[in-house]
């Protein structure tokens, strides 16, 4: 039995200035097995795993793998011996192609063989079914591809761990049962598995045992078997999830005989979605369903200028206006979350309170600087409304958590108090209990009047919140469900027929 | 506990040009300990201190500039000083062309060359950020052909400014303790410090150079803002200029801030700031200016010999530079932190466990 344990740590303790992270925490990873990480935002997941990687040196304690006590100094050290790793954040060179981004750097080989890399790089991809040629540049290719990429750089198939930190934040369905297919084969040859995500149901779905951290402190190890979701949903939070079923979203058409808020003809952008028709109500939350790669994202992208507006009509309150950059936008009261947190969303060296207080500045104008204490005023209050875990309103945003990163980002537009806000995936790597408080505040905040998208690649998600769904597939608009007709099989059939 | 620990890590961007002026003092005070001392010539002060402060004027101006385009741009404006030098040159041919020098002449032509400078700025400016020039390879043009503008303009060799303004100004005006250009480099520091405090641009300049998409996506122009760095660069250059050729009392467009925008990239990173763009502060440059000013005084005091001085400045920078890397710096905090927690004691740890303790009966 013992021979069984390939990682075991003990009594791991990591502080950071202002916050202690991890506070001796055991954890153990069998052979064969798949173990679910689980924890609120800011819990110390992330940075567990940065320990066992060496990306962090632990304050104390011990880790031992396969019986023997090793510390690495570094990730490409703990590769080589064996420990494949998808970080949270993906770090991947943007300019470099997919193939070179696939093997650079990897495995043993100090050299790269250029001819066959690419032809090896087309066979991973097409057993993994990533959509993407080997010579495509990565930035090319939306996050949901990268972040498939990301994985198939880490998996070794004779890798004896593979740390998988919020590998399906931005994948569909589809995806993630491809990358699980991967991970039962992996662990049939033996491979330990250790998985974190914010995804219940994929938890049960795929592993053999749990183990929950609060606020940087073990809660416990259970057999995924014997640990009902609500427990486990309340030994993350230290409390019972508040309940779902009191939400009620607000019925479409009742305001449907005033103006539009938002009103795009034959809009069309450089990212290349087909000329689309759009429009929202006042109070209204819609959103856009479809397949990765669908044109979600470049559609709502191209409401707020964020890519070259390369034709197209616009109205707001029934006015026409011209929208050619994000700042004329955000002027007529637009906002836009984007999807990519770290590459359009963050200013990562930036503190939390000037990237709450950013979209809100620029639109004040370059001259009128908020005063310092009116900032801090600001910050206080989004750090409490959405509990966001961080030492104080300077800390640089680098150092949150993925997930309290995030609602940096979404608080920032919150405070901009926009007309309409376009919401792309703003619940990604947001922990269950976050999660339902987010959905609660966008149908508050439509009920006070507001207008707004919202894009989620759970599609139970988008159910609970859209009163109108829009369903897009090969970046065109293929039709349109509201009221009853809006069902996640509805609009399963629909994506899978391309229309009515 | 939080609060000061913020104010540390202000300080500790400071640490650097901090230390190395502190290691000049004490160089400087074994060589002789008369180093402070101040004497007072016709009213003036003079010594060590009011030279160094004098003599680095220009080059607190101009890294205040570079750091602003180093911040936004992530390169470097490596033709400064060729910027100062023609822009100067036009200053000089306004004064000379208008006979009766009053003070309104010499205030008139020190605008119309700012104009030049927000001109050369432009030029730059618009390389960089319309065309994507890197901005090294963009001010090498200027940098290459912009010392013969100024020979053009200047029509002969060293054209001499022989007036009791410009001499004032260059030195000292009767009356006045302190000399002028100090007093101008003051000035010029409380409105660039005045400039920070009523604008943003401090957080659209840094926001352009840690994200240019993100910014962008939240309003920011990152190819305006950029470009108005090189503006404000220009300007810069035509005050450090101004400052320059008064000083001198002629235009010498081969030598007038010859291969200053070395120090003044120097001076940038000496203040702790990155050359690869982002977060900013100008209280270092301007430190570092002063610092590396008094490196060259030193050098020239401890009697090195002229030629051997680059050499000697080469082996500092190396050294600095490795003292100021990410690699070292790691390192130091890390100690640093290592040494506080020791030092701050177990009570931290003690309190730890405790709550370690419930936390595992609560289970
Ligand atoms: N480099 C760092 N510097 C300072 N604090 C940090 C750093 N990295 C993490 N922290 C802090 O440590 C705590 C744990 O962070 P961690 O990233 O491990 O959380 P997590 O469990 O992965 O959360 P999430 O689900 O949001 O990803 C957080 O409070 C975070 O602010
Ligand atoms: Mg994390």
């Amino acid at each position: 039995m013992q021979s069984d344990i390939i990682l075991k740590m003990e009594g791991i303790c990591k502080s950071f200035p202002g916050v202690r992270a991890l506070h001796n925490v055991d954890f153990t990873l069998r052979k064969g097995e798949i173990h679910a990480l689980m924890g609120e935002n800011g819990a110390g997941k992330s940075t567990l795993i940065k320990i066992i990687t060496g990306v962090y040196q632990k304050d104390a304690g011990q880790i031992y793998l396969e019986g023997r006590p090793v510390s690495f100094r570094s990730p490409q050290e703990a590769q080589d011996m064996g420990i494949g790793t998808v970080f949270q954040e993906i770090a991947l060179c943007p300019n470099l192609t997919v193939a070179e981004n696939m093997f650079i750097g990897r495995g043993r080989d100090r050299f790269v063989h250029w001819k066959t890399m690419n032809g090896k790089a087309a066979e991973m991809l097409s057993s993994l079914g990533i959509p993407a040629s080997p010579t495509q540049e990565l930035a090319s290719c939306s996050i949901a591809v990268q972040q498939m990429i990301a994985i198939a750089r880490a998996v070794d198939m004779d890798c004896k761990i593979l740390i998988l930190d919020e590998p399906t934040s931005s994948l569909d369905e589809d995806e993630v049962q491809k990358l699980f297919a991967l991970m039962r084969q992996l662990k049939a040859r033996g491979v330990g598995i250790i998985f974190i995500t914010h995804f219940i149901d994929q938890v049960y779905e795929i592993s053999d045992r749990i183990t929950v951290l609060r606020n940087g402190e073990l809660i416990g190890e259970y057999e995924a078997s014997s640990l009902p979701q609500i427990e486990l949903i309340s030994k993350m939070m230290g409390k019972a999830l508040s309940d779902v079923s009191s939400m009620k979203k607000l019925e479409p058409g009742k305001a449907d005989d005033s103006v539009p808020v938002f009103e795009a003809t034959a809009l069309s952008s450089a990212a290349g979605v087909r000329p689309f028709d759009f429009t929202i109500q006042k109070g209204e939350v819609n959103g856009f369903a479809g397949l990765l790669g669908s044109g979600r994202s470049e559609s709502v992208r191209a409401i707020f200028a964020a890519d070259k507006v390369t034709g197209g009509e616009v109205k707001v309150n029934g006015k026409r206006v011209k929208i050619k950059s994000p700042l004329d936008a955000m002027k007529q009261g637009i906002g836009y979350l984007p999807e990519d947190r770290k590459g359009d969303g963050i200013i990562d060296e930036l503190s939390v309170r000037d990237n709450i207080i950013l979209a809100m500045q620029v639109m004040k104008g370059f001259f009128r600087p908020l005063s310092r204490k009116q900032a801090e005023e600001f910050a206080e209050q989004f750090i409490q409304q959405l509990d966001i875990k961080v030492p104080s309103p300077n800390t640089p945003i680098k150092s949150l958590s993925g997930g309290n990163q995030q609602k940096v980002v979404l608080a920032r537009w919150l405070l901009t108090q926009p007309m309409y806000l376009i919401l792309d995936e703003p619940t990604r790597g947001i922990d269950v209990g976050t999660k339902v408080e987010i959905q609660k505040l966008v149908l508050k905040l439509a009920a006070e009047g507001m207008s707004l998208t919202f894009i989620s690649s759970e599609i139970d998600e988008m159910l609970r919140v859209c009163s109108r769904m829009i369903v897009m597939k090969d970046r065109e608009i293929v039709g349109e469900l509201s009221g009853t007709n809006l069902t996640e099989q509805d609009v399963m059939q629909m994506i899978a027929q391309g229309g009515k | 506990m939080l609060k000061p620990k913020t104010r540390f890590s202000n300080l500790s961007n400071l640490f650097l040009p901090l230390s190395v002026l502190a290691i000049l003092i004490i160089i400087n005070l074994i060589k002789g300990a008369d180093y402070f001392r101040i004497t007072v010539v016709n009213g003036a002060f003079y010594g060590n201190i009011p030279n160094i402060l004098f003599g680095a004027s220009e080059l607190v101006i101009l890294s205040v500039g570079m750091t602003l385009v180093t911040a936004a741009s992530r390169g470097q404006d490596i033709s400064i000083g060729e910027s100062g030098a023609i822009s100067s040159a036009i200053f000089v041919q306004y004064v000379l062309r208008s006979g009766n020098v009053t003070l309104w002449t010499i205030l008139v032509g020190f605008l119309i060359s700012c104009v030049a400078g927000i001109v050369i700025g432009a030029f730059n400016g618009t390389l960089v950020s319309f065309f994507n020039v890197q901005p090294m390879v963009a001010t090498l043009i200027l940098f290459l052909g912009g010392r013969s503008i100024a020979f053009i303009i200047d029509g002969k060799v060293s054209p001499i400014l022989a007036n009791e303004i410009s001499n004032r100004i260059g030195t000292v005006i009767p009356g006045v303790p302190i000399q002028t250009p100090i007093i101008l480099t003051a000035v010029f520091i409380v409105l660039v410090a005045m400039v920070l405090k009523a604008t943003n641009l401090r957080l659209y300049v840094e926001a352009v150079g840690i994200n240019p998409s993100a910014a962008r996506l939240n309003g920011i122009n990152p190819k305006r803002v950029i470009f108005l760095t090189f503006l404000i660069m220009g300007v810069c250059s035509a005050i450090a200029g101004f400052i320059a050729v008064n000083k001198a009392g002629r235009h010498d467009s081969v030598n007038l801030l010859k291969f200053i925008m070395m120090d003044a990239i120097l001076a940038v990173a000496l203040g702790g700031n990155s050359l690869g763009g982002g977060r900013f502060g100008i209280t270092g440059s301007i430190l570092g200016a002063y610092t590396i000013e008094m490196l060259n005084r030193t050098l020239l005091r401890l009697e090195v010999n002229p030629e051997a001085i680059k050499v000697f400045k080469a082996v500092f920078i190396i050294v600095l530079m490795i003292v100021a890397s990410p690699v070292v710096r790691a390192f130091v905090t890390q100690a640093l932190d290592k040494a506080k927690s020791i030092i701050a004691g177990s009570p931290l740890r003690q309190t730890g466990g405790t709550a370690d303790a419930t936390g595992r009966k609560g289970e």
